[in-house]
Formats: C-alpha cells, sequence, structure tokens
C-alpha cells in the first residue's frame, strides 16, 4: 500500500464528517481515493469538490467551525494559496486535520519531494508531524484528531509524508482494524460550534489592540499545552497499536559521538548507514524528528548532549543566509542548553534530489572530522550539489 | 531468497512500467516479502522515458533512495536502448530483461559492453495470442518473476489471478487474456532465441 493509501484508509477509518479538497500533486490521489469510497459507500464523509486550495481551507474551516469534524489534503503551491486562510483557522482555534505530501514551492517548477511547503507554513500556528515511511504517515494521522481536539490544545493538525518517496512507494503496513480505530478517535463534541442555537457566537470578530496580543498569547500556550497531549496520546496509541511514538525517534543516538538530526523519508536510509558504520565500530546515531510544531528544542538538546559533532539535515532551504528552519531552531536550543558538540547545518534533498546511503556515511564522516579539528569549512553546507 | 532483491525498470510513459513495478511489489507482499516499489517522476507525458524501482527482501527495508546497482534491469521499450544507459550499475551474477523481437545476439551491440545475462521476451507477440491490444507490462511481469525466482511461477499466478479479479471485478472478461498472457510469457522468457506464438 502507497502512503497515499495509507492516508486515504485512515481517512476511511476516522470517517470524518466533511472533506472539502482540491487536487495538486502528489496528494491528488488522496481525495481521489476519498471520493471512490465515498462513491462505493465505504465510508459517508461529505466531499466538497472546491475551486481552488484557498477555497479548500476556507471551506474546511466552515464546516469545523459549524462543529463537523473536517479535513482536507494538499501540496506545495496548494498550501501556499491556503496561506491566509491557515493563519484563521489556526487563530479560530479550530481543530482541523490536513494531509500534507511534501514537495517543493516553485521556481523552478518541479513536482518532487521537499519540506519548503510547510515549512513555510511553521510559523501559521499549525501543529506539525512528519513521518519517515508509510506506517507513520498512517499512525500519526489516527492520532491527529485527538491531539487537536483536546481542550488543552484545540489547533489544527498538519500531518506530513515526503511526495512520491513515501507518498507513490507501495510498501509494507500494519493497518488497524476500523472498531478500534473509531474508538481510540472516538466522536466529535465540539464544545463551542457555529451550529448551537443554545450559543448564539460570532467566529473570527475584528481584535482590538487590548485583546487581540492576549488571544496570541493563548495561542501560544495552546501550542505549548500540544506537548503533552502529543506524548499521551501517542502512548494511548501504542496500548492499541503496539507502536510507539514521541516527539522524536532516537536510533542507536544515546551513546553516539556523531549524530545526524533529520526529518522524513530520508531517516530510514541514514538508519542503514548507521548501522553499516556500527559495524565498523563508529559510534554513529540518528535522531529523527517527528513533530516539528510545537518545537521540542529542550528535549532534542538534552538527546543531543553527550554527542561530540552533530550534522542538522534540512530538506528545505529558506534563503535567509544562515540555514534551514531546523538547522536554525535546533542549534538555538542547543546553545540554550549549553551542549558542547559541534554543530553544522546541511540543505540536502531539494525538489527531490537523492540521498543515499553512502551519502550519509560520507555525512558522519566529515562529522568525525569536525569532532576532532572543528568546523573549518562552512558552517552551512548543501550535501549532493553537482559542482 | 533471504538477501535483498533490486529491480529497476525502464519504460515509456503509458506503457505501465510503473504499474509493472508497483504490481510486483504487491505480489511479493502477498507471499509475504518486505517490499518496495516506486516511481521516479520527471516530466510526465506519454512516451517520455520513465523509470520504476522494486525492492523485495525477507528483511526491513528502510531505504529510501533510488537504485543504482540494481540485481535485475527490465526494458519496457527497446527503442530505449538507444537513448538510456540501460545496463549502468547491474551487479555482477544479475541480468537484463529486454522487450523485443530480437535475439539477445542482435542486441549485445547495443549494450554498452555489457557483458551478464541477458534475457528476452516478444510481448508483442504474447499480447497478440492472448490479449489483443499492446499491454507490455503484463508479459514483462510474469517474465521478471520467472528469471530472479522471487516466487513460484504457479504461486505468482495464484497471487495475480486474486489480484486481477479484484481489479477487473467490473471486466471479468479482461481475465482471461491476462492470465493466458502471463503464463505464456512465463513460459516464452528466452535467453538467446526467439518466441512463436505456440500457445494458440
Amino acid at each position: 500500500m502507497s502512503g497515499n493509501e495509507a492516508v486515504a484508509h485512515a481517512i476511511r477509518q476516522i470517517n470524518p464528517d466533511v472533506m472539502p479538497a482540491f487536487p495538486i500533486t502528489p496528494s491528488t490521489e488522496i481525495p481521489q481515493f476519498v471520493s471512490n469510497m465515498i462513491a462505493n459507500g465505504e465510508v459517508d464523509t461529505e466531499f466538497i469538490p472546491v475551486e481552488s486550495e484557498h477555497s479548500a481551507m476556507s471551506a474546511a474551516m466552515g464546516s469545523e467551525a459549524a462543529g463537523a469534524r473536517t479535513i482536507t489534503a494538499t501540496s506545495s503551491c496548494g498550501l501556499a494559496l491556503m496561506w491566509e486562510v491557515l493563519y484563521v483557522a489556526a487563530s479560530s482555534r479550530l481543530p482541523l486535520v490536513m494531509t500534507v505530501v511534501n514537495r517543493g514551492l516553485t521556481g523552478p517548477l518541479n513536482i518532487n519531494a521537499e519540506h519548503s511547503d510547510s515549512m513555510g507554513a511553521r510559523d501559521s500556528g499549525w501543529i506539525q508531524i512528519y513521518a519517515e515511511n508509510n506506517q507513520e504517515v498512517y499512525d500519526n494521522l489516527l492520532q491527529a484528531y485527538r491531539i487537536a481536539e483536546h481542550t488543552d490544545v484545540k489547533l489544527p493538525v498538519m500531518i506530513c509524508q515526503d511526495g512520491f518517496i513515501t507518498s507513490h512507494a507501495v510498501e509494507n503496513i500494519e493497518l488497524m482494524e476500523d472498531e478500534p480505530v473509531k474508538k481510540f478517535v472516538g466522536s466529535y463534541e465540539p464544545e463551542h460550534y457555529l451550529l448551537n442555537q443554545n450559543e448564539v457566537m460570532a467566529l473570527g470578530p475584528y481584535a482590538t489592540s487590548p485583546y487581540c496580543m492576549e488571544a496570541k498569547r493563548a495561542q501560544a500556550q495552546a501550542m505549548m499545552n500540544a506537548k503533552q497531549v502529543i506524548l499521551d496520546v501517542a502512548k494511548e496509541y501504542e496500548a492499541i497499536s503496539g507502536r510507539s511514538y514521541g516527539f522524536f525517534e532516537e536510533y542507536r543516538s544515546e551513546d553516539a559521538d556523531f549524530v545526524i538530526v533529520a526529518i522524513g523519508s530520508a531517516c530510514g536510509t541514514i538508519k542503514d548507514a548507521v548501522d553499516e558504520l556500527r559495524g565498523e565500530k563508529v559510534k554513529a546515531g540518528l535522531i529523527k524528528v517527528r513533530v516539528f510544531r510545537p518545537f521540542p528544542g529542550e528535549e532534542l538538546a538534552k538527546a543531543l548532549s553527550s554527542a561530540k559533532a552533530v550534522a542538522i539535515m534540512d530538506r528545505c532551504e529558506s534563503y535567509s543566509g544562515h540555514g534551514g528552519p531546523l538547522g536554525a531552531e535546533l542549534r538555538a536550543a542547543m546553545y540554550e542548553n549549553k551542549n558542547t558538540a559541534e554543530a553544522v547545518n546541511i540543505v540536502y534533498g531539494l525538489s527531490g534530489r537523492d540521498l543515499t546511503v553512502e551519502d550519509a556515511k560520507g555525512v558522519y564522516e566529515r562529522l568525525s572530522v569536525i569532532a576532532t579539528e572543528g568546523v573549518t569549512d562552512r558552517q552551512y553546507t548543501y550535501l549532493g550539489l553537482r559542482e | 531468497m533471504s538477501e535483498l532483491v533490486e529491480i529497476r525498470w525502464h519504460g515509456r510513459g503509458g506503457q505501465g512500467a510503473k504499474t509493472a513495478a508497483l504490481l510486483l511489489a504487491d505480489v511479493a507482499f502477498n507471499i509475504g516479502k518486505h517490499v518496495q516499489g516506486f516511481p521516479e517522476y520527471g516530466p510526465e507525458r506519454m512516451g517520455a522515458p520513465i523509470t520504476a524501482y522494486d525492492r523485495i527482501s525477507d528483511q526491513e527495508i528502510r531505504v529510501h533512495s533510488n537504485i543504482y546497482e540494481p540485481n535485475y534491469v527490465a526494458v519496457v521499450d527497446e527503442t530505449l536502448l538507444h537513448t538510456v544507459d540501460v545496463t549502468r550499475g547491474i551487479k555482477k551474477g544479475g541480468a537484463i530483461l529486454i522487450n523485443t523481437e530480437r535475439s539477445s545476439e542482435e542486441l549485445m551491440p547495443e549494450l554498452n559492453g555489457y557483458e551478464g545475462r541477458i534475457y528476452t521476451i516478444d510481448a508483442k507477440k504474447i499480447c497478440d495470442c492472448t490479449l489483443g491490444q499492446y499491454f507490455p507490462n503484463t508479459p514483462m511481469l510474469a517474465a521478471i518473476v520467472k528469471i530472479t525466482g522471487i516466487m513460484e511461477p504457479d504461486r505468482f499466478l495464484e497471487e495475480m489471478k486474486k489480484s486481477l479479479q479484484h481489479k477487473f471485478a467490473r471486466k471479468p472478461e479482461v481475465l482471461e487474456g491476462n492470465m493466458k498472457a502471463l503464463k505464456m510469457a512465463l513460459e516464452e522468457v528466452r535467453s538467446n532465441s526467439k518466441t512463436g506464438c505456440s500457445q494458440n
């Protein structure tokens, strides 16, 4: 089953009330599969074919605000077209869920995997959870509403996977039975909603300066609260699935001298490199970031406290001239935590540029030099760039 | 088979190379293998060269990169021999399967000095005999199963029957032709001679 099929399967099991969506590669298959399921009577979600992604997110907001559990799917420029509404949805504290199949933003025009779309939306107030493979995107989606709808949170959630690399790859997967999923996800009982005739309310009114800042602070608090909720939901999910999740996965990194920190499908490839190097007595390790929003900076910095050299890898260029988003945020967290490891930031895999086991081994080799000689070249570099 | 088997498919957009790769992964999954089947996308258009990949193993597969040193290569369209370096990276002991009516001896000079095993299959002829329409991926799929030894041919046919019955639930009439094409391909894949319409 491909990553997109896994997402569609999870949507059928969750059975959200409404799905407004507009097709864009490589997420197109998701609304396509779900539409087929609806047509075949396998699920009774109301599908709204809209005329653009701006409308998809607006319709999603509207239905969620009305009190209906809502989902949508997009990628790349589609996510960019939603930009304005992303912020409105989050600040309106609407717990909707969006599956993002990560693809680079144009240009040059390209359809392949990159995290620049969702990373660009990292400050929009959405929770962001990333996956290494089909299994993880499926498991993450099943946990999404439990996090989003929690009374301490009430924020929208993005469930991300790498375009084509996992979205279009057929891989092994363990699916849950329908009944335990329905029981785990539960039914949606919104506390406040527009269709409640006993509670007349306005949504999205103008907030004057004496109130606006407090609203934003409350929203930031919800994001901080999400940390505990994400861990609690993961524990409950482990009890029914046997698969455990946290903010990040530590793969042979506890005693590692050289650690790569990365996000998404490349982590599987890096794990193979770690195993090969461990066979050669090189103490290599990987930390795979699953939750990027809220950012588990303190936890990550602590997990890296005994490393000698760290490579933070971004599948995204942020054009800051100073590195990618994961690099910037994690280095700041390591500074706060007074980590002593040398840390470099590496941009890789843009527009689907492949990352091989050999490439990953090359990064560890560079880390072993950095551990003894310090950072002699640039602190922020590109991997796999054609000279 | 305990080790990882890696297969690279070369075809042209619309010929079903990607579908063949994904079907192979599905069938191998059904017999309990760990699998990965994925396409490499470029500008998608009919007729443009496309590449797809399969990894099949008894162990969990974590790597998410393309395949540069495959055990096997399957070429769905022989006109690609002139434009794509199809034999690139083939592992020692590996093999290439080419859809052609020509013999492997005739093809040899077009394979950039490749010295490994060459298998051929005339998918056009098999399709003419069994399907009446040209879907080269069906015979190619059977042929690659045969030469890689990923699974027993009988088990493969059994799994394919189930899969096709499901896929063509609304068009049961196409099942028989497809099954015939698969069976014929299993017998007709050659390492050095031409195929004939022997099943008719």
